[in-house]
């Protein structure tokens, strides 16, 4: 038998509530800030960086997300790194929290189904970070116009915006996955500190040890060690098994994008790069299909992580 | 069915596993009417309470909210019920009005409608003043208060209730005791659970007396009473006149007349004989100061049940623990 009514009924206002609320928080504020001035550190250290060297690069301005100077690691790695932080943190208390101020059955009583709250939230904390990840874009394209003096070409404007929007995807996979733990536990602290060592242990560590792992799965050849060539099978397997890793996922895409000269994500063989001209850049649309499967892996992540939240919301009591 | 009729629950059941929190009880509440669903924790109140919302699965039984099922037609109950779940909670950083548009934009009402509805409903609580103070600021009846306000503010058919005073002081709650009455008056039907039994007695039209999982007793407190304290009324005099006693005595129904103190008796009967007594002392030309009837409490009653059934007292007291 069907469901009476919409399962999104109440979705707008659950989501401009929530809005309005990650908004207006303090602890939206302190990620703002944090996220601002570690950029700002970022694209000075950049343009110091390009200022110093520059040849005749067609993609300047797409340096300035890429480049990095000693000690600071490039702006990419930066909101690699915080972005992450940013969407745990909006989402980490986003049901367990309406559970401990004992507000989710006054809400649940309402006629909505918890679709609507639960998405609803989703929508939110993904909208405040489209929100300041768009203010920090304009923010750099901005600052790299006033301080390298050399406009963008349109093209370097796509790859930076598509870079943008991959990066909102990848900010989603963190949000669905605080969201999921934020319905697993009652408690907000034990959710946020599961989440930031998943976070952790995916982005740090799995990729160590994916590399570990595929030479257990498949041994290196020792004639390719002694020609001190990686042996192809191990290479393919620490590929598949980094890119489990959404982080990985969401390097790949940046570089695919952000540096056009990008012709494969993977290890490919001599033969193929037969006839190609090195170093010579691909156009957009063909770094785009590069970095399309990688894209279409955290956007699926991103789902998978929703789903199972959604199904455990569902079949959690909402007593006390 | 019976238009009367807004809550019929038949053989509502539901399961945690193999342990059973309700099981089997049938209750229904009719229009206008206070019915109170009394018992220790645990004892599957707010069980019951969250099936009749659709809140919680229903492992088995029937039940119908103004002729909706709540497992099917969530929505349809929703918008018609009004619930305040056991020590509400609301968000500390949003003022008292705001609070309540949230919950009327999630209800759906124009923004017009909204305004007038959540001004009347804060006025009829008493927390117009407070409307633009946060919630964080609020006591305990407050927020009790604020919840009533909403329940209002929907224009419930039924206000479901869960341990509406507890934690409360005296004076809180007869506060929140009256409003629950002006619900009553205004024809909106009432379910309240509490543990708390003196304190709900004296608003409840009907009770239902909860023990692990199964309804105990049922009826209004008055008829319990006679049920279970083996009926029996006693009416206290106090009056001044000669020969009263003997008079009183003769009355019908009248079993025996005790004198507890200068001019003061006491009468024990099978009925309420107030008018009987009354007529009497003006009719000697007495002077009557005072002449009441000692309702049968709800505690003596429970007491007195699980008195005569110890085991099932004794596992209601272990099924609270297992619940908590």
């Amino acid at each position: 038998m069907r469901r009476e009514g919409s399962a999104f009924q109440g979705l707008g206002v659950v989501a401009l509530k929530e809005l309005s609320d990650h908004l207006s928080s303090t602890r939206m504020r302190v990620l703002e800030w944090l996220v601002v001035l570690v950029a700002l550190a970022a694209l000075y250290g950049a343009i110091q960086q390009i200022k110093d060297t520059t040849a005749e690069d067609p993609f300047l301005f797409l340096r300035l997300f890429t480049t990095s100077r000693d000690p600071l690691p490039s702006f990419v790695s930066f909101i690699s790194f915080l972005v992450p932080l940013m969407a745990i943190g909006l989402g980490f208390d986003a049901v367990n929290g309406e559970y401990n101020r004992r507000t989710l059955s006054r809400i649940l009583a309402q006629p909505i189904y918890r679709d609507a709250l639960l998405f609803g939230k989703f929508v939110a904390g993904l909208v405040t970070l489209a929100i300041s990840l768009l203010a920090l874009w304009l923010l750099v394209v901005g600052l790299g116009l006033l301080l390298i003096g050399i406009p963008p070409t349109a093209e370097e404007i796509a790859r930076s915006f598509i870079f943008l929007v991959v990066t909102v995807i990848y900010a989603g996979v963190w949000l669905a996955l605080a969201l999921l733990f934020s319905v697993l536990f009652r408690s907000a602290a034990t959710a946020a500190l599961v989440t930031l060592g998943l976070w952790l242990f995916i982005t740090f560590i799995w990729p160590v040890l994916a590399g570990a792992v595929a030479q257990i799965i498949a041994p290196p050849d020792p004639r390719y060690i002694a020609l001190g060539l990686p042996t192809p099978a191990t290479a393919e397997a620490e590929h598949i098994l980094a890119r489990l890793s959404p982080s990985t996922l969401f390097a790949e895409t940046v570089v695919a994008l952000l540096d056009p000269t990008t012709r494969s994500l993977g290890p490919i063989y001599l033969s193929q790069l037969q006839g190609a001209v090195l170093g010579a850049p691909l156009p957009l649309s063909e770094s785009v299909l590069i970095a399309w499967p990688q894209t279409v892996g955290m956007i699926a992540s991103a789902i998978v992580l929703f789903v199972i939240g959604y199904v455990i919301f569902q079949r959690q009591e909402v007593r006390a | 069915m019976n238009k009367d009729i807004v809550i019929e629950a038949k053989g509502l059941t539901k399961k945690y596993g193999h342990a059973l929190a309700v099981d089997r009880i049938s209750f229904s509440v009719a229009r206008g009417e206070i019915f109170g669903l009394l018992g220790p924790n645990g004892a599957g109140k707010t069980t019951t309470i969250l099936m009749l919302l659709g809140l919680t699965e229903i492992s088995g039984g029937d039940v119908r909210v103004l002729g909706f099922d709540p497992a099917r037609e969530p929505l349809s109950v929703k918008r018609r019920v009004g619930y305040m779940p056991d020590t509400v909670g609301f968000y500390d950083q949003l003022t008292a009005a705001d609070n309540l548009r949230y919950t009327a934009r999630l209800i759906g009402f124009k923004k017009s409608e909204r305004e007038k509805r959540i001004a009347d409903a804060l006025g009829h609580v008493g927390l117009a003043e407070f409307a633009d103070k946060r919630v964080g600021t609020f006591s305990r009846g407050m927020r009790q208060r604020l919840g009533l306000a909403e329940i209002l503010m929907k224009g419930a058919q039924i206000a479901i209730l869960d341990e509406p005073t507890s934690g409360l002081d005296p004076h809180a709650t007869a506060e929140l005791l009256t409003i629950i009455r002006g619900f009553k008056s205004e024809g909106v039907s009432v379910l309240l659970s509490s543990h708390l039994l003196e304190r709900v007695q004296s608003v409840c039209d009907r009770v239902a007396l909860f023990s692990n999982g199964h309804i105990a007793l049922m009826g209004s407190v008055a008829e319990l009473g006679r049920q279970i304290l083996g009926g029996g009324f006693v009416v206290d005099i106090e009056a001044e006149g000669a020969g009263l006693a003997d008079r009183l005595a003769l009355i019908p129904g009248v079993s025996g007349v005790e004198r507890t103190g200068i001019g003061r008796l006491r009468l024990h009967a099978d009925r309420d004989v107030r008018p009987e007594a009354a007529a009497e002392v003006v009719a000697m030309q007495g002077r009557l100061k005072y002449l009441g009837v000692q309702e049968p409490s709800l505690d003596a009653i429970y007491n007195r049940y699980f008195e005569t059934k110890p085991d099932e007292a004794l596992s209601t007291s272990e099924g609270a623990r297992h619940a908590a």
